[in-house]
């Protein structure tokens, strides 16, 4: 086989082809493959996202709250997340309010918790904001929850007051249909 | 065979060379797979090969008419739903673009027509409930069991993917049969299933003098799987379905079985094949891409071997 | 691989790396000075496709595996939830499924390439073994992917071709049994494929490296089956060769994209999207277009003294391959080009023709007519390689060639000829 440097022969008399106009249509060319190359990527990125079904299955949910006794928190499930829904105690709920919201972790007063009129209800994603875990319902000096993953402490509105959670738990969107049922999403 | 055995005794001559001819004709039938079923009892049942339709979504530029998918929704929710499954569709598909199109408020107007099993509940029951948008269409029938009890021994197919499902030959010999699908894979001809389909529904006749057909059976022309014998009744007849009306006070399309068929067909069709729209629609910005890119390639190729091809 | 490496490092990083790992070095002489041909028409750019069809495949292949399902009782609705529901799933499945069928395509014109400018010849005996073995293993795996949407063609043709092994005497039902998982082909049987069906690729991946590997030792044959003898009859890799195979690429890309987007279940079987069901066969069971021939040659086989007409089939077809590894041995001329055999050159046509033919047969149902031109067919393309082959090269007066690559291209004037040059070793009386 021929070894070293190879070279195209005869090359030398089509030198004098316009350098600038070669070059514009080398430069076109792989720009032009480059923008098809980009285009083919976006279907297997695209495919990462949720699917139709998914997205689908994802629609609000209704919680009927008649069952909750007070002091009693449920959990439903929306969007493959568990929701925590808390009837409150009066006792809770007054602890609450007075409790020195400045100096928490995450200050958040007790009306940015609830909803205005439904002062004993709570709904939150019962996931920690920490690092996912799904947190204990009334454990810890706080009576909110304990995560048993790092020991993040939260109180009954869910504000985190120990760490190393950053944030309060999260309040999903939802509104009340009536006094007793509401809708998650 | 047996009509020439038993003439056997009296033949003439030129009987005698008429018979020697059918014979050597029908040899050459059965050597050829002309008549597979010639021996069978009975008249041998040749089905109809349906008619090639003429389909707004056929062809490299077709998309589906929008009107017809909505009249064919309303022929499957009103007759074949009865007994047909259709799972792998969910209501919130009616209203994707590229369907039936109906407005999300439709969508959920219609899924709560359907009762839905769900559950269990806190009691541990299962329970109805009007249907949702996520939902898939529910089964007319809880198994196959029961689907098979209730239609005569024969399951109703699925419907979700029926119109990719159906197939047929027109032609059995060469080089008809390598013609059909070269100029087929050539002209982009892929409605056979709808062609099949509606061709089905319209081929509800009188079966041919002798035709052997037992009670709770049916004779289809087109129905090649059961030759001829189909367990479905004929589930259309003109008026059935209401269509929706013009300003005249007149449907806008006949009220016929002709009409429903190709309706539904179209139907089905978008059913087994949703994105068809945007395929296509997709592959024409595709195939453009693909061409220049061929063009400047072809340059670029030629530039580059201008200096070895001196 | 070609020689010394002429990769010059061009910064202290790149050279601290060459110094460890000269991978820099292995691109630049295997694919940018790398020595090609100067005269490769455009049949030698379906290497290149071929590559670039592996890479589509594998990479569709692994995104659609996110989101199928290989449980018997939910797979064939997953891959409906591909369709409809994942983003862009229809245009992934599509892409994939007709892949398959694009990908054996260009193999087969690769193949009959090799045949016709006899590039199986030495030295590159290995090379061509090393593609024969890649081809069998598309066929198990195209066979195995198949199988995956659990239609009614996959569960039938997964069963029939399974019981192909039940065919080898003594231990042959305990194979079946044991590929199956079971007493029949079933949810454990999926399962395996669908990891079979995983890993093959990779293993093909391998054995193309293998087989690039083997090529660029021997280097590349051409359509004048002469070896390359001087610099004067190859030009660089890139930009040439590439360029080339670019253009290539992007016709073949025009043809599949016209599948997918226009006509994306034309190759398939109208019959596998029916869910499969294990009580029902349906009434006619062909493979995917690819497999015909070879079906073909499956059913056409009689028996044959002792041995039984299902042991005949699989034997026959299995053959059908090994015939073209064989090949490098049953042909006894000396020359490689069909360009210069006079007799080889219908030959190659027929056996084509024999192909497709057998191809249309597999296709069909069996009548007795059709069994008997299957089998002469069959018989036919063994004759060409048993007889034919081994008696042209014996027989055949080659026509006169020119000396050089570069000849050929350029006309006479371009190299000095000197007198008697024609008397080419190659030429045979």
């Amino acid at each position: 086989m021929a070894t070293g440097a190879v070279t195209a022969q005869g090359a030398g008399t089509q030198e004098s082809v316009d350098q600038g106009k070669r070059d514009f249509l080398y430069i076109a060319t792989a720009a032009f493959g480059a923008v098809g190359a980009v285009a083919a990527i976006a279907p297997f990125i695209n495919q990462l996202a949720p699917d139709e079904e998914t997205i689908a299955a994802g629609a609000p949910i209704e919680v009927d709250l008649a069952p909750i006794a007070e002091g009693q928190i449920m959990h439903v499930v929306w969007r493959s997340k568990p929701i925590f829904v808390r009837h409150l105690t009066q006792k809770e709920v007054e602890e609450s309010k007075s409790a020195d919201w400045h100096e928490m972790i995450d200050p958040a007063p007790e009306q940015a918790r609830v909803k205005d009129g439904h002062d004993q209800w709570l709904v939150v994603i019962g996931i920690c904001t920490h690092l996912g875990c799904i947190p204990l319902d009334k454990e810890g000096p706080y009576g909110g929850w304990k995560c048993p993953c790092h020991g993040s402490l939260y109180d009954p509105l869910g504000r985190v007051r120990h760490g190393p959670a950053p944030a309060n738990l999260a309040v999903p969107p939802y509104a009340f249909l009536s006094d007793t049922k509401i809708r998650v999403g | 065979m047996t009509f020439f055995l038993g003439c056997a005794g009296t033949e003439t001559g030129t009987m005698k060379r008429v018979r020697l001819l059918l014979a050597a004709a029908m040899a050459f039938c059965c050597a050829t797979g002309f008549a597979a079923r010639a021996q069978e009892e009975g008249p041998a049942f040749v089905p109809k090969i349906p008619d090639r339709q003429s389909w707004s979504f056929a062809g490299p530029f077709g998309v589906y008419d929008t009107a017809q998918l909505q009249r064919g929704y309303k022929i499957y929710r009103e007759v074949c739903a009865n007994c047909h499954s259709m799972e792998d569709m969910h209501f919130r598909n009616l209203a994707d673009p590229g369907g039936p199109e109906f407005t999300e408020g439709q969508v959920k107007a219609l899924a709560a027509e359907f009762k839905v099993t769900d559950g269990p509940d806190d009691n541990g029951k299962m329970f109805k409930r009007p249907g949702r948008p996520a939902d898939p269409f529910p089964r007319p029938f809880p198994n196959e069991q029961t689907a098979k009890l209730a239609n005569g021994g024969a399951v109703p197919p699925d419907m979700s993917v029926l119109a990719k499902a159906r197939s047929y030959e027109p032609y059995d010999w060469f080089p008809a049969d390598i013609g059909y699908a070269l100029w087929s894979m050539l002209t982009q001809y892929q409605t056979q299933g709808p062609d099949y389909i509606s061709a089905l529904l319209q081929g509800f006749k009188k079966p041919p003098p002798g035709f052997k057909i037992e009670p709770g059976q049916n004779y289809n022309e087109v129905f090649a799987a059961g030759n001829g014998i189909i367990a479905m009744p004929p589930p259309l007849q003109d008026g059935v379905v209401q269509y929706p009306k013009g300003p005249d006070g007149k449907p806008v399309v006949p009220e016929t079985v002709e009409q429903y068929s190709k309706d539904v067909a179209a139907f089905l069709m978008w059913v087994a094949e949703p994105k068809l729209d945007y395929r296509k629609q997709l592959g024409l910005e595709v195939m453009i891409y693909l061409l220049a890119a061929a063009g400047l390639m072809y340059f670029v190729k030629k530039k580059v071997w201008a200096k070895v091809h001196a | 691989m070609s020689g010394q490496s002429t990769y010059v490092p061009k910064n202290a990083l790149a050279k601290w790396f060459e110094a460890r790992l000269p991978i820099g070095g292995l691109m630049h002489s295997s694919f940018i000075a790398y020595p090609t041909p100067r005269n490769l028409n455009y049949m030698w750019t379906f290497g290149g496709i071929l590559s670039f069809m592996l890479g589509a495949q594998i990479l569709t292949g692994i995104v659609l595996a996110m989101h199928y399902t290989p449980e018997s009782s939910l797979a064939f609705n997953s891959v409906e939830h591909i369709m409809r529901d994942v983003n862009g799933g229809w245009l992934l499945r599509y892409l994939h499924l007709n892949g398959a069928s694009l990908f054996f395509a260009a193999a087969y014109i690769h193949t009959a390439r090799g045949l016709y400018y006899g590039s199986y010849k030495s030295p590159r005996e290995v090379l061509w073994l090393l593609g024969i073995i890649i081809l069998l293993l598309m066929m198990a795996t195209a066979f195995m992917g198949y199988v995956l949407p659990w239609g009614q063609m996959s569960f039938w043709g997964a069963t029939v071709i399974t019981n192909l092994f039940s065919a080898i005497p003594i231990v042959g039902d305990t194979i079946v049994t044991y590929l199956w998982g079971g007493y029949a082909v079933g949810n454990p049987t999926l399962n395996r494929f669908y990891s079979l069906h995983y890993l093959l690729p990779f293993v093909i991946a391998g054995v193309v490296a293998l087989h690039v590997w083997a090529l660029h030792v021997a280097g590349q044959n051409n359509p004048t089956g002469i070896d390359v003898k001087s610099s004067k009859d190859t030009v660089p890799f890139t930009p040439y060769a590439t360029v080339k195979d670019a253009l290539g690429l992007v016709v073949f890309l025009l043809v599949y994209c016209w599948f997918v987007f226009y006509e994306p279940n034309i190759l398939g079987d109208a019959d596998n999207y029916i869910q499969a069901n294990p009580l029902k066969t349906p009434p006619h069971i062909v493979p995917e277009w690819y497999f015909l021939p070879f079906y073909a040659i499956l059913r056409s086989m009689p028996d044959i003294f002792f041995i039984p007409a299902k042991l005949a089939g699989v034997m026959a077809m299995f053959g059908a391959i090994l015939m073209l590894a064989l090949v490098p041995w049953l042909d006894t001329s000396r020359v490689r080009s069909a360009r210069f055999r006079p007799l080889y050159r219908p030959f190659f046509w027929v056996l084509i023709l024999v192909c497709i033919g057998l191809g249309y047969i597999g296709a069909k149902e069996v009548t007795p007519g059709r069994i008997v031109v299957g089998q002469i067919l069959t018989a036919y393309y063994y004759v060409h390689f048993l007889v034919i082959l081994p008696l042209l090269g014996l027989i055949e007066t080659p026509n006169d060639m020119p000396n050089s690559i570069s000849e050929s291209v350029l006309g006479g004037n371009a190299t000095a000829v000197p007198a008697g040059a024609h008397a080419a070793p190659e030429r045979k009386g």
